[in-house]
């Protein structure tokens, strides 16, 4: 594959990854796949182009389908581009139990979208996921790293509305948490 | 109040760091286990009747001594921190909690084994435990925990955390290890058995964050104390996670064979059902196992009081039983549809299917496609016999448990709220049951 010149990660986040690297015996650095694939949604705003899937795969000297074939398994990879802010709502059983429908349908009509759309501005993307093991502080959300726990309509109004004005991205692995 | 082993001392300042955990006792089961020879603690763990706590409640002890030891061959000890069943969040709390309990029980056990690299595998959407446990290692790197020659004992270990990207499969132990080695999350055919071959084909041992957390404590009073707490084969504490209509929704560590009454309605678990509501149903060990009606989860058919034991949730089979599994424990009031909760779970299964095995892939989309049918209105009574039908023709027809997970809410929902499929197919899917059971004044079975 050729690798595209523009497409390249920080120095924090190439030490990052040698590091990881390091945690596997030699000759099975494949093992790192999964960790830098969260730091290059880190590093590219948040999802995985094809271009980013075969920078790594050159990082880890592996073939890019090896990547695809991975990247399209995992539920928080994103094969899209996102909002700067994805909501993840549990919609699994505990969670629907507590009232996890409402928080669906309140951040639907909040922000004028449907679970699986960005809005226009490019600012959220709402999506349902799986049981994210919060049950006992149901319902609940995830936005970056952060569990929102024991949501109620005017808590998740408290967060979005934070989340316009600071207006920077969240990924799963952090940005500001990318360091050697 | 249950005696407490591993959520001890959660009230103490700066537990969660290494400091902290050492003024509370924290490595002081390493230091002796560090003095025993690996084979005297295989065999306290095999003496304290501990059982994996993930689910399948296999004895530990016995795992244990099944890995293989091939000359010049690495062996690997990995835990499953991908906490994912539905119901659970205990390995999460103990781990952002007391993260330091965690890497002492990791280093014993690969000591017991003889591993000198581990992993602890933790789902990717916890990254800020991600971040708790590394930093917890680098901790126990800095104070000679971790590294070469620890504590001078001549042993050498090196641990790592892993994080994984979603996907509920890797918590099966061979879907875990393909995954920790950087591939798609597909469960291995057994055998050969991870003990036997697992991690980059080396004999592997993986067990749950609380099985290995609870080998620090049977260290600390020995296996044959450990033994003591609980009833029959159901020895020591567990912890569960209870969630849904109560009062007091969390983490408790019970020793085992606390009557489920008590657990539901005691101030010291989860004080009763929220809103002075009746119980309906509890799913008791993760949303895996069957779910059970007020009366069958309170007594066992026989009419004797259901205890918080492997066994005796167990009793009756699935006629007329459970089983503990994870621990998830998830209360639903008088007033919650089953229909609709079984809904939630037909459509993770079928989202959390890996598409290996047909039965699985297609069964699991099939019954969350009629379920959905049913609740929009659009059902027919041969759609109750047709998922009935569905679940039977996954269960034990695939590679790993995921097919007896999504088969076995689904039986036992049929099972003991038939009715309630029923109504909402004559009546149209009706939006809200209670009202269909309020009107006819009907009691749920």
């Amino acid at each position: 594959m050729s690798a595209n010149k523009n497409i390249q990660f920080s120095d924090d986040a190439l030490a990052l990854v040698q590091k990881i690297i390091n945690r596997y015996p030699e000759g099975k650095q494949k093992s790192a796949l999964l960790p830098i694939l969260h730091i290059a949604q880190a590093e590219f705003d948040g999802w995985l182009s094809p271009e980013v899937m075969d920078y790594v795969a050159s990082l880890l000297k592996i073939q890019s389908i090896e990547v695809y074939e991975v990247a399209t398994f995992y539920s928080m990879f994103n094969m899209k581009p996102v909002g700067k802010c994805l909501i993840e709502v549990c919609r699994t059983g505990p969670c629907w139990l507590m009232g996890a429908e409402d928080v669906v349908r309140y951040i639907e009509k909040k922000l004028g979208i449907k679970a699986g759309e960005t809005t226009a501005d490019g600012m959220f993307t709402l999506k349902t996921v799986e049981c994210l093991a919060s049950c006992g502080t149901a319902p609940m959300m995830q936005i970056g790293e952060t569990y929102h726990e024991n949501l109620t309509l005017e808590k998740v109004d408290a967060i979005l509305n934070d989340h316009k004005n600071q207006g920077n991205r969240r990924t799963h692995w952090e940005k500001d948490k990318v360091k050697p | 109040m249950s005696r407490k082993l591993l959520l001890d001392n959660l009230d103490k300042p700066g537990i969660q760091s290494l400091t902290g955990y050492s003024d509370n006792g924290g490595y002081e089961a390493l230091r002796k286990a560090l003095q025993m020879k690996p084979e005297e603690i295989v065999s306290e763990v095999q003496k304290s009747g501990l059982r994996g706590r993930g689910g399948a409640g296999f004895p530990t002890g016995m795992k244990w001594s099944f890995i293989a030891k091939p000359e010049g061959v690495p062996r690997y000890l990995v835990c499953n921190a991908d906490e994912s069943e539905p119901g659970t969040f205990k390995d999460r709390y103990l781990m952002e909690h007391k993260p330091h309990i965690l890497i002492e029980g990791m280093i014993i056990s690969s000591f017991a084994l003889g591993a000198n690299t581990s992993y602890i595998y933790i789902r990717g959407e916890m990254m800020y435990v991600f971040h708790i446990l590394q930093k917890a290692i680098d901790e126990a790197y800095a104070a000679g925990y971790l590294g070469k020659n620890i504590l001078g004992s001549g042993f050498n270990l090196d641990l790592h955390v892993h994080c994984g990207a979603g996907a509920y499969i890797c918590g099966e132990e061979t879907a875990l290890i393909e995954s920790l080695e950087g591939k798609r999350g597909n469960p291995r055919i057994k055998p050969p058995f991870p003990a036997v071959k697992g991690l980059w084909g080396c004999p592997t041992v993986v067990n749950n964050v609380e099985t290995i957390a609870a080998v620090v404590p049977i260290i600390k009073i020995t296996g044959e104390e450990y033994a003591k707490i609980g009833i029959g084969k159901s020895t020591g504490t567990k912890l569960i996670s209870a969630s849904g209509h109560i009062n007091k929704p969390g983490v408790y560590e019970i020793e085992l064979g606390v009557p489920v009454e008590e657990f539901i309605y005691s101030d010291a678990y989860c004080g009763g059902i929220k809103n002075g509501k009746q119980l309906k149903a509890v799913v008791a060990g993760g949303s895996s196992v069957p779910v059970l009606p007020a009366h069958l989860i309170l007594k066992t058919a026989a009419g004797e009081p259901r205890l918080m034991t492997y066994e005796s949730l167990a009793d009756g089979g699935f006629a007329t039983g459970t089983m503990l599994g994870s621990g998830g424990f998830i209360v639903m009031d008088e007033d919650t549809s089953v229909v609709k909760n079984l809904w939630t779970f037909a459509h993770f299964y079928h989202h959390e299917s890996c598409g290996q095995c047909s039965p699985c892939r297609e069964g699991t989309g099939w019954m969350y496609r009629i379920l959905n049918k049913i609740l929009n209105g659009k059902g027919e009574m041969k759609d109750i016999d047709l998922l009935w039908n569905i679940q039977g023709n996954i269960e034990g027809k695939t590679i790993c448990p995921l097919g007896d997970a999504a088969a076995w809410p689904v039986a036992s929902s049929i099972r003991h709220f038939r009715s309630e499929f029923e109504a909402y197919i004559n009546n149209h899917g009706m939006k809200d049951v209670k009202h269909y059971y309020r009107l006819n004044n009907l009691q749920e079975a």
